[in-house]
């Protein structure tokens, strides 16, 4: 049961293979939390926002907080032109975080743990903004690679460097978030394996550890998703506000 | 018995030493491409359920609930306003009628007592005048008195005289020489019973 640390990001189906073409579609344990976080939220947003009273109950309180907390970022960060990104840009913070505090439950698994999940979202954040700047600004936005008031000498490096953190932009967003989900939960299962292997002698240690760790992750947990949200709201800035 | 669970313990934790540390093998499951397309599949299918009903159904609702409590809010600071300035104002006229009808109060009050010091006035001048007519009346009639007074007790001395003389004497006397001597003494008496 407790073998290997990296078997929690194991991916298994659930129920049978379902293929279309070549691909396989089945349905997973990633699948399950996906759905799981999809119908936390859609649940806790829908109640939320049905009963329109005066004096908020504590369900409408939180979804209410959580809008004006995620319309902050956008408007503190990307101005008032990100405004029609809102919905988008909500719903990424919410599912990121729904999914890392889903895998903060034992025994559950950990959808943004998996490179090719935040791989995704960040590639479709990364052509977005990409697209939304070229719609904006046309061939100007290639001036966001050239930034003013650099010496001439510079320059031809300066726009290599600048094009290169570009075209890193959706592997550093993917990257970050995947690591340190895997590297929080992996810390986790090991400080957990050694609460097992030192017994009821030895355990306490690495017990209040991940006592600890626990706290640690569930900081992390919504810290990475809003990293994540905030970075895409930055992007999302630098694509409609051109200034360089 | 204490003993016996404390071995047993350290020998079970050897045990799951063996367990724990088992299969190191396998490497990292995120990098197996064996669900990658199962996992972007379903990914695209919940976020992008998700997103919509969002963007379409919830998100506005939040929004619209936000707006309506912060204009109603403001609509009933408005009213709440409006209803002090109403209270201010109707405090103020009451403030004036009252101030108005004081200062009424006093005017009615001066007035009366105006009109009661000059009827007083004129009545205590009526009253005066009569007093005064009386008393130069009485005067006059009391100077008239006097001034009669000496001739008729001059008569009546002279009448009183002749008629003693009459019985004392028994003879008729002269009523002139009676007279003139009533009249010399009343002139060096006079003063003594007049006090003019």
């Amino acid at each position: 049961m407790a073998a290997n640390p990296m078997s929690q990001f194991d991916v298994y189906r659930i129920g049978p293979e379902i293929k279309v073409g070549a691909f396989d579609i089945s349905f997973t344990n990633s699948s399950l939390f996906m759905i799981l976080s999809t119908i936390s939220i859609l649940l806790i947003f829908n109640l939320g926002s049905k009963k329109n009273s005066i004096l908020p109950n504590k369900i409408q309180l939180l979804a209410e907080l959580s809008y004006t907390f995620v319309s902050k970022m956008i408007s503190d960060t990307a101005g008032s032109k990100a405004k029609p990104y809102f919905a988008f840009i909500f719903s990424l913070f919410m599912f990121v975080l729904f999914c890392n505090m889903f895998g903060m439950i034992p025994y559950t698994f950990t959808v943004t743990s998996h490179i090719i999940v935040t791989f995704v979202l960040a590639a479709f954040i990364f052509i977005g903004v990409t697209v939304i700047g070229f719609i904006k600004h046309g061939f100007g936005y290639l001036k966001l690679f050239v930034p003013s008031g650099v010496p001439a000498v510079l320059l031809p490096l300066i726009v290599i460097i600048e094009i290169i953190s570009y075209l890193s932009r959706p592997i550093s967003l993917s990257v970050r978030l995947f690591a340190n989900m895997m590297a929080g939960h992996t810390m986790m299962k090991v400080f957990g394996g050694f609460v097992i292997s030192l017994g009821i002698v030895g355990g306490w240690l690495p017990l209040s550890f991940s006592v600890a760790l626990t706290g640690l992750e569930i900081l992390v947990a919504f810290l990475q998703a809003y990293v994540f949200a905030i970075l895409t709201c930055i992007y999302l800035n630098d694509a409609l506000n051109l200034h360089h | 018995m204490v003993k016996k669970i404390y071995f047993q313990s350290i020998f079970f934790s050897f045990f799951f030493i063996k367990e724990a540390f088992a299969a190191e093998s396998g490497g990292m499951p995120q990098l197996n491409p064996e669900f990658w397309v199962s996992q972007i599949f379903w990914l695209i299918l919940t976020f992008g359920i998700m997103y919509l009903v969002l963007s379409k159904l919830i998100l506005p609702k939040i929004s619209d609930n936000l707006e309506s409590r912060k204009s109603q809010i403001l609509e009933n600071i408005e009213a709440a306003e409006k209803q002090r300035e109403d209270s201010d104002a109707k405090l103020k006229e009451y403030d004036e009628i009252i101030s108005k009808s004081k200062l009424e109060a006093s005017n009615i009050f001066n007035q009366a007592r105006e009109k009661a010091l000059k009827d007083i006035g004129a009545k205590r001048e009526v009253l005066d005048n009569q007093i005064d007519t009386e008393i130069t009346e009485a005067e006059k009639e009391i100077d008239a008195l006097r001034k009669n007074a000496p001739d008729k007790i001059n008569k009546i001395a002279i009448e009183t005289s002749s008629g003693l003389l009459q019985k004392l004497i028994g003879a008729e006397v002269n009523n002139s020489s009676i007279s003139a001597i009533v009249d010399d003494l009343s002139k060096r008496n006079g003063d003594k019973y007049y006090g003019n």
